[in-house]
């Protein structure tokens, strides 16, 4: 055996201290061959790891160590010189390597100590990003932004009515409507990207660091209330546009993508409904409040405009009263004067003053009369009346001044024209009396013409205007009269305003003619009142003139009812002069009263005797006696009782003497009475020579009809 | 004083008393029924007139003398004056009637006193007046001039 150079060990080999070091080599060799192991696999698994080169030569220490170990094993024995040799190199190799590992550690280790402060600096910088990205977050939505211009009503500056956030340009910055940017816009209907710098993007004053955004704009049509036809839809010929900003946050990334803006165009065209429906609401809510305040307006005038006419009537009214009765007084009194013995000029001045104050009479009459009638508030006194007898009455009426004139009147009544009538007969007699006055006012020669007849269903039918076209039916009539004179004519293009209110022809009116210029306008009125027509036909000047009316009539029924057919006042064609030798019988219990009456009767020439009881009446009573005059009044006689009686005593009606009643009271109800009992007549008191004559005259006339004078 | 004088002193004179309302229109009338016939037709009514109602007054004093008056029969004198007084136009005596005869109806005893004093007064002023007047006609006449009325 070769001695190995491994040193003896010293003292005997003490079995337990070997196998301890045994075991201890045993494992350090295990260690230090897994702890390389174990690094390769963690560096394998890490992706970086910058110091692998240091790793390997780690390993290598480590190994190296584990193998001089292992070999160390073999060394507690005897061993072979192989073995020697192996544990040699070993051992070198080992010492080699750690030597230059602990060299490489020099270095490697401030290396790892800074990585370690890297990563302290990476910390804080991903903390600081962090913030930074939060900032940026805000400011991102910040950046967002959307605008809407809406034009001014001038229309040359758009004004900023609304934007996201209200923060910094306040509403009402304007810009002028005419940038080229924004013409661009209007005159396209897509929307379109534009420069963040064009003053409609620049709401916010930019700040220095962040580039602004994409920004984008839509024109939205304004679409005014006129635009909306019905069934139509609204006209986009409209000029007005506002302007719709849309921007991009500042520092994004994003960009504005096609299907973004046909979305921004979607919008733009429902931001133009809703204003156009704003606009409609206002509009309405406007019209409705100025509605309302014309309502309160119109309410207010037709308040004021009612107070007006009823101070109005209330003044007619009043004047009506007080202006008649002075104008009563005056033409009573003139009239009395007349009566009296004047010298030639106190009559002449007495007749002048009769005849102004009738005019003035009329006058008055004729403006009370139109104002009522305008008033609506005019009724017509129908009753039955003379038809004949009217135009009898106009013809003496007009005699007088138509002689004066030299002027020539005939009259023509048709033989159809029904003698009694039912209609107002004074204001038919007005019409009457206004067209033929006219023409002989105005007729310096030749003559006048009267023809009245009765209507035919042809003559209707041509007159004029042809809407009038009035039926006549079986209790009425129409009632057509033509006055034709031949006098100074009137020229065509005046006579639609002879029938207006106060116009004057002045050209035909000589100064006398008088008048207020309300006759034609009041015939008219009264004889559309009396469902008929008025109008006036000339051929010129010169030529004459011609007046037709044609006026709705009733026809009267039978005349042996108890009715009081009303007297025409006035006709003096009737009245007889006296009455001499007329056998009358008074009864009056008042001894002044009787002689009064007596005295009366005697100027009229009559045979009184009186009476003062019912019971003497009746003996005094006899068929000579045409007529009894009753006083009624008389209380404790029974003056209807004495009337049935005398009734009684004469059975047949030539025989009966008539009765007639003085009575003071003007109610109905005596009226009635007296006609219940069988009286021909009744006097109203006080008793006046006229009325006597009057009610005499009517009596012996008509027989046993019965007939009453109102208090005149 | 000559006539035309005297006549237009009675136009004045008649003239007062239409206007104090001692006469109306009824007077007139009465006036009117004057004539050849009857040339003193009103002087006779008015002269009936006074008569009447001097003895209408006195029947009235006694009536309401009465303790019972019987009003029935106050009204009924009372209704005779007034007819009397409106024939012949005397109005103021009218009136003073109507009132008269309210009272009556009222059977109001101190009323119907005191219109009975007012009736007297009217009556005997109507009846100086009237008086007047008719001398005046008188003196007319006398004086050669035609009956004015």
């Amino acid at each position: 055996m070769e001695s190995c150079n491994c040193v003896e060990p010293q003292w005997p080999a003490d079995e337990l201290l070997m196998k301890y070091q045994y075991l201890s080599d045993f494992f350090i060799a295990l260690a230090y061959f897994s702890i390389p192991l174990e690094l390769i696999y963690f560096v394998k698994k890490s992706a970086v790891f910058p110091y692998r080169w240091v790793l390997v030569q780690f390993g290598a220490f480590i190994v190296l160590c584990g193998a001089t170990h292992l070999i160390n094993l073999w060394t507690f024995a005897i061993h072979s010189r192989t073995v020697a040799y192996v544990m040699t190199i070993a051992k070198v190799l080992t010492a080699a390597v750690s030597c230059i590992t602990a060299l490489m550690l020099v270095h490697i280790i401030p290396d790892l100590l800074s990585v370690k402060t890297r990563e302290l600096f990476l910390k804080n910088k991903a903390a600081e990003l962090d913030r930074e990205m939060g900032l940026i977050r805000t400011q991102e939505e910040t950046g967002r932004h959307c605008a809407l211009w809406m034009p001014t009503r001038s229309g040359l500056e758009l004004q900023l009515s609304y934007t996201l956030r209200q923060q910094q340009n306040p509403v009402g910055y304007t810009v002028p409507i005419h940038l080229p940017v924004i013409n661009r816009v209007f005159s396209s209907n897509r929307a379109l990207k534009i420069s963040p710098n064009s003053p409609v993007a620049r709401i916010r004053p930019l700040a220095g660091k962040y580039i602004p955004g994409e920004v984008v704009a839509v024109r939205v049509p304004l679409l005014h209330l006129s635009n909306f036809q019905i069934n139509d839809w609204p006209e986009l010929s409209t000029k007005r546009y506002a302007l719709m900003v849309l921007m991009l946050p500042s520092d994004s990334a994003r960009q504005w993508h096609v299907h973004e803006l046909e979305l921004v165009e979607v919008v733009a065209d429902q931001v133009a409904v809703a204003l156009s429906h704003a606009a409609i609401l206002e509009e309405s809510m406007r019209a409705r409040d100025l509605l309302m305040e014309q309502n309160v307006a119109l309410d207010l005038a037709r308040r004021e405009a009612e107070t007006a006419i009823r101070a109005r009537n209330d003044f007619l009214a009043v004047m009506n009263h007080e202006m008649r009765t002075p104008m009563h007084a005056i033409i009573a009194l003139s009239s009395l004067l007349q009566e009296t013995e004047l010298t030639p000029e106190q009559r002449l001045m007495v007749e002048t003053i009769m005849k102004s104050s009738n005019l003035l009479a009329t006058l008055i009459n004729d403006v009370l009369d139109l104002s009522r009638l305008e008033d609506g508030s005019f009724q017509l006194n129908i009753a039955t009346f003379n038809l004949h007898a009217v135009f009898r009455e106009v013809l003496n009426l007009i005699k007088p001044v138509a002689s004066v004139k030299k002027l020539l009147i005939t009259l023509n009544l048709a033989p159809d024209l029904p003698e009694y009538a039912v209609g107002d007969e004074k204001r038919l007699m007005q019409v009457i009396l206004n067209v033929v006055g006219n023409a002989v006012k105005f007729s310096k020669e030749g003559g006048i013409s009267i023809t009245a007849f009765v209507a035919k269903a042809e003559y209707l039918r041509e007159a004029r205007p042809p809407e009038f076209i009035p039926v006549p039916s079986d209790n009425h009539f129409y009632l057509r009269v033509q006055v034709r004179d031949s006098g100074s004519g009137i020229n065509p293009q005046d006579i639609p305003k002879l029938f207006t209110k106060f116009a004057h022809n002045q050209s035909l009116a000589t100064r006398n003619s008088g008048g207020s210029g309300l006759g034609l306008a009041i015939c008219k009125r009264f004889v559309t009142l009396m469902d008929g027509h008025i109008w006036i036909e000339s051929e010129g000047i010169g030529k004459g003139c011609t007046a037709t009316f044609i006026v709705g009539l009733g026809i009267p029924e039978k005349l042996n009812e108890s009715k009081f057919p009303v007297l025409p006042r006035g006709s003096s064609n009737h009245v007889l002069a006296n009455f001499s030798g007329l056998k009358v019988l008074v009864m009056d219990d008042n001894g002044v009263g009787r002689a009064a009456t007596k005295g009366l009767l005697l100027h009229l020439g009559c045979d009184v005797t009186t009476v003062s009881s019912g019971d003497e009446l009746l003996h005094a009573v006899s068929q000579e006696h045409k007529v009894v005059l009753m006083d009624i009044c008389t209380p404790g006689i029974d003056s209807y009782e004495v009337a049935v009686q005398i009734h009684r005593l004469y059975s047949q009606h030539h025989e009966r003497p008539l009765l007639v009643a003085i009575t003071g009271s003007t109610d109905k109800v005596t009226k009635e009475n007296c006609m219940r009992v069988g009286m021909d007549g009744v006097i109203q008191k006080p008793v006046s020579l006229d009325k006597m004559r009057n009610v005499l005259s009517e009596l012996l006339e008509c027989g046993h009809q019965m007939s009453s004078l109102a208090r005149v | 004083m000559d006539v035309a004088q005297l006549k237009r002193q009675l136009f004045e004179y008649t003239t007062l008393l239409f206007h104090e309302g001692f006469l109306d229109e009824q007077f007139t009338q009465l006036q009117q029924l004057q004539d050849e016939n009857n040339p003193d037709f009103v002087v006779e009514v008015v002269s009936l007139f006074f008569d009447d109602s001097q003895r209408l007054l006195n029947e009235l004093a006694k009536a309401l003398d009465q303790q019972n008056i019987d009003f029935k029969k106050v009204d009924a004198h009372v209704h005779q004056l007034k007819g009397s007084s409106s024939s012949i136009g005397a109005q103021r005596v009218q009136r003073v009637c109507i009132a008269f005869r309210n009272y009556c109806q009222d059977k109001n005893v101190e009323g119907c006193l005191k219109c009975l004093q007012q009736v007297k007064q009217e009556y005997s002023l109507l009846k100086n007046k009237l008086e007047t007047l008719f001398n005046l006609e008188k003196q007319i006449l006398a004086a050669g001039g035609s009956a004015p009325m």
